[in-house]
């Protein structure tokens, strides 16, 4: 923004004149120390945010160590406790959420954004923005009531189609990875659409002409010139995506199982960091059980960080708007 | 038109304050095992003394006692009793001892959903282990056929349900499956919270309840008034005596007989497979967990005011939500030592 | 001979192209269509299970049917009200100064510093609320529960504000500087009202979207089934009651649960529309 203003005329007027330039000049320093203020009171919590976590989880790192982030136990009993049963559910509970969410989200992207019709386009942008607003327990509600019957009606088909790899052995009881990864999918998806359906519709439309000139069919022009293009923007959306299904809490606590335990079958249950953080830390029997969740809940902050630096690098090196 | 909806916002959160402001609210919580009594006690109470509100917490009984302990309520509620470690740090943190009140006598039941098996299954102790433990797999296996005869058991996985946090009903559960499989105590442990070998968590006895509803083939530990009040099957468990017995009012009764004759001073006792006929082995005692000192006065008056109501009127309404009263001599013993409380 | 090559080769890109966007359309097809189709089940259940009682009444106890979430709506305005009161405040001014004073590596640092809180999954937030509120306090409050949500407002009250205020165009602020307002006086006679339609639907949709946060509260607010008067006290809210009603085993509940999910859902909604309109129509006036 431009630097103060009326500093040019530096002459001193008299009087009554002088202290009203006084008082307006004292109106810009109160500004600037007012929002300063605001501005340094949010790098303030940020910074005792970390520090608290960094702080209540001292009696589990120290115990523990590193060794934290790759033990399988978590025997409150002997008062072992290692985090890889939880990263490994939140993991892939958001892959499963990706690997369903991607194609629909980019798919039904390209479409809004190149081959319908503007009105219908905003329209069922508009809707489905929407839907990103809907709140997490409620998709875990509706995930307990509606999605985990159907997913038992789908049960025996998915069996005997892919019942022969190790990703869907075993019983089946409703409450599983499988069930937490596809209430994330739809809850991801609404994001992966728009942000990348705009991404989309940034690409300057002389790259769309001149493909098409050169006699590329709409979709090749689309797939081959006009996605790749985009593809920054696109890439960026879907790990700002996966930063949101890493820690949303609700809709997983209420269909993932919460059984600590690595399972290579989707049809198991499972358990995320911020499942058991939710379900467990009112209740937390003892210091180091408290310590041990508040350190997990430290490696989330630091997984979603990472994958939101990397998101934000992503769809800030697009075109036009720079940054969200 | 936003500043007419945020004025009449603060006029009537203003008012709900004034109106309340009179209201004593005291904040308790812990075991779910007996979350329908106390909500039912709180309620009549409530309407007994308006000025007194009790908002009860149902978190668990870990919950309960870790909540006491930091002090975030004025007392707490386990159906595990707080063991020597746990009662020290409580001192440490809150300066006074803690003490237990047993309040009614209830006990865990095996509970089920199993297609088409709609009457009640035996479950001896071993058979409850071995589910538990993940070596029993189907509703099939000998053991059960055994206790079962003339009851067609499909030949389904089961699916265990357990506590997903810290829980006095796991308590009783684990400290009977502890008194029957020597294997079992060393593996897993006594404990509110365990090392499940097998099983999905559910949260709070509600959410143990309802996953079950939900689930075919499942089973799960439940206290006896959520599977009936949510019509849900549950089994008879066989005792020491070897009877078969389900849960009701007599044989928790009974389970509580010999240990209320030999009652300790501080009430913390284990009734899980206790001896004598018609007894039901997996019964138990739950408690309030009450600081000593009660600084605030009015409080202090409020929640030993409830205690002796508790003790008196309030154990008329047990039975209607099957929990069974607290036998005389216990009762006379709590009255004394309400005293205790300053 | 070559003819008959390159016609079959277009012929399969021809149809490649009409494969995969109609493949395309069935994405559309199915994301909308599923997401529609469950708030569809949302509104026709929860619409079902509505009544008086559930706005008026006070919750049963725990296996008798009947009462409502009197309480807990109740619950959820006072934690809306104070999340909004410290929230929206701070970030408001944050944003006036990345707008208006930014440009310098300290506005970047801020700007960083927002993402990353941003992205701080909420239930980490409610982590923070007990240790540094609740903890000494000593009790669970409306306080603990309402600050929590508080910072998740803030940095999304600063990028908006900011966002808004940057749209503001240039000649308006020149112009006031020419006629001799001083820099505050310019921001906050003519940039704020300028842009205060943005800001206005930037706060509508702000609140919405922390309306409907349940993991901060779970160990801030905890819950109650009476009254929670004042803000010192553990308090209902809407989501923890649909949380808690959804996993348990009484039908009672859930229907209520569902009821509450409506009237939730119904609420975000309608702010989110309104919010939208009102931008896009300034949208529209702007340009």
């Amino acid at each position: 923004m431009a630097a103060s203003t009326t500093s040019a005329v530096k002459a001193r007027p008299s009087g009554r004149a002088q202290s009203f330039q006084q008082r307006l000049r004292a109106g810009d320093d109160l500004a600037y120390a007012v929002t300063l203020a605001a501005a340094i009171t949010i790098l303030a919590i940020t910074a005792l945010l970390v520090y608290e976590l960094y702080v209540h989880s001292t009696l589990s790192r120290h115990k523990f160590g590193w060794s934290f982030l790759v033990t399988r136990t978590w025997d409150p009993v002997a008062e072992q406790f290692g985090a890889l049963p939880f990263i490994y559910g939140t993991v892939v509970t958001s892959v499963i959420a990706l690997l369903l969410g991607i194609p629909l989200g980019v798919g039904a992207a390209i479409f809004l954004a190149e081959l319908a019709p503007p009105k219908i386009s905003s329209g069922l942008t508009f809707l489905i923005e929407l839907l990103a607003a809907v709140p997490s327990v409620i998709f875990g509600l509706l995930g307990v009531f509606v999605l985990i019957p159907i997913l038992h009606k789908l049960e025996d088909p998915i069996r005997s189609a892919l019942g022969w790899t190790p990703l869907f052995q075993g019983p089946f009881y409703g409450v599983s990875m499988l069930s937490a990864g596809v209430v994330l999918s739809l809850m991801i998806i609404p994001f992966i659409i728009s942000i990348s359906r705009e991404v989309i519709l940034a690409v300057p439309n002389d790259q769309r002409e001149a493909a098409l000139a050169l006699g590329a069919t709409r979709w090749e022009s689309t797939w081959d010139v006009v996605v790749p293009y985009a593809y920054k923007g696109i890439t960026g959306s879907i790990f700002l995506s996966l930063a949101r299904a890493l820690g949303e809490t609700m809709a997983v606590t209420m269909v993932i199982g919460n059984d600590p335990k690595i399972n290579t079958s989707l049809f198991a249950p499972g358990y995320s960091i911020a499942a058991i953080i939710a379900n467990e830390f009112a209740e937390a029997p003892g210091e180091m059980y408290t310590s041990a969740l508040i350190e997990l809940g430290l490696v989330l902050f630091a997984l979603t960080i990472i994958i939101n630096g990397a998101a934000r690098l992503l769809v800030a090196g697009t075109s036009s708007k720079g940054g969200t | 038109m936003t500043r007419k909806i945020m004025r009449a916002a603060m006029a009537a959160a203003l008012l709900a304050g004034a109106a309340l402001a009179q209201q004593v609210l005291i904040n308790c919580g812990g075991a779910t095992f007996p979350y329908p009594m106390y909500s039912k006690w709180f309620d009549v109470y409530h309407k007994k003394v308006p000025a007194l509100a009790f908002n009860y917490a149902s978190i668990g009984s870990s919950g309960g006692i870790k909540q006491v302990t930091e002090g975030t309520v004025d007392f707490g509620a386990s159906d595990g009793p707080m063991t020597d470690e746990q009662m020290r740090q409580f001192r440490e943190k809150r300066g006074s001892n803690v003490l237990h009140f047993p309040t009614v006598l209830g006990a865990d039941v095996p509970t089920y959903n199993v297609p088409g098996v709609t009457g009640q299954l035996n479950f001896t102790g071993e058979a409850l282990v071995g589910i538990f433990f993940g070596k029993i797999t189907k509703w099939n296996d000998p053991e059960l056929v055994k206790a079962n005869p003339g009851v067609k058991l499909p030949a389904n996985n089961i699916l265990v349900v357990h506590r997903s946090e810290g829980s006095g009903t796991t308590y009783v559960w684990v400290d009977y499956l502890a008194k029957i499989s020597p294997e079992w105590k060393q593996k897993v442990g006594v404990a509110g919270s365990v090392n499940w070998p097998v099983g999905v968590g559910g949260k709070g006895n509600e959410g143990v309840s309802g996953q079950i509803k939900q689930t075919p083939n499942s089973i799960g530990y439940v206290e006896l008034i959520y599977a009936v009040q949510n019509k849900m099957s549950y089994g008879k468990v066989k005792n020491s005596a070897g009877e078969f017995v389900q849960a009701d009012l007599a044989s928790v009764t009974a389970a509580a007989e010999k240990a209320s004759k030999t009652m300790p001073d501080d009430f913390r006792v284990s009734i899980t497979n206790a001896e004598g006929k018609g007894v039901y082995p997996i019964s138990s005692f739950t408690w309030l967990l009450i600081p000593e000192k009660i600084a605030d006065a009015t409080k202090r008056k409020a929640i030993t005011d409830f205690l002796k109501w508790m003790l008196t009127d309030g154990q008329n309404e047990t039975e209607a939500l099957d929990y069974a009263k607290l036998p005389k001599p216990v009762v006379d013993k709590e009255m004394k030592a309400i005293a205790k409380i300053q | 001979m070559a003819r008959r090559k390159m016609s079959l080769h277009l012929m399969r890109r021809k149809t490649v192209n009409a494969v995969m966007l109609s493949l395309t359309g069935l994405c559309t097809f199915i994301a909308t269509g599923t997401l529609l189709y469950i708030l569809g089940y949302l509104f026709v259940h929860g619409g079902k299970n509505l009544s008086w009682d559930f706005f008026t009444k006070l919750p049963a106890p725990v296996g008798e049917a009947g009462g409502g979430m009197a309480n807990a709506i109740l619950g959820s305005a006072k934690l809306l009200l104070l999340a909004t009161a410290i929230g929206v405040p701070i970030g408001f001014l944050g944003g006036v100064y990345l707008a208006e004073f930014g440009g310098n590596t300290f506005a970047y640092l801020v700007r960083y510093v927002t993402d990353l809180l941003n992205g701080v999954p909420s239930i980490v937030i409610g982590i923070f609320a007990y240790t540094l509120i609740v903890l000494p306090q000593g009790h669970f409050s409306t306080m603990a529960g309402g600050l929590a949500l508080s910072i998740m407002m803030i940095p999304i009250a600063i990028r908006s504000s900011e966002e808004f205020l940057r749209a503001v165009p240039l000649a308006l602020r020149e112009g006031a500087m020419a006629l001799g307002a001083s820099k505050s006086k310019a921001i906050l006679t003519v940039v704020i009202p300028a842009a205060k339609n943005g800001i206005m639907t930037g706060i509508m949709l702000n609140l919405a979207r922390v309306a409907g946060e349940t993991a901060p509260l779970i160990f801030t607010s905890l819950g109650n089934r009476f009254w929670s008067p004042g803000w010192e006290q553990p308090t209902a809210s809407l989501p923890v009651m649909i949380y808690t009603y959804a996993l348990g085993p009484y039908e009672d509940w859930h229907q209520q649960a569902w009821a509450a999910g409506f009237v939730l859902l119904a609420l975000v909604l309608a702010v989110n529309i309104v919010a939208r309109l009102m931008l896009s129509r300034q949208a529209h006036v702007i340009r």
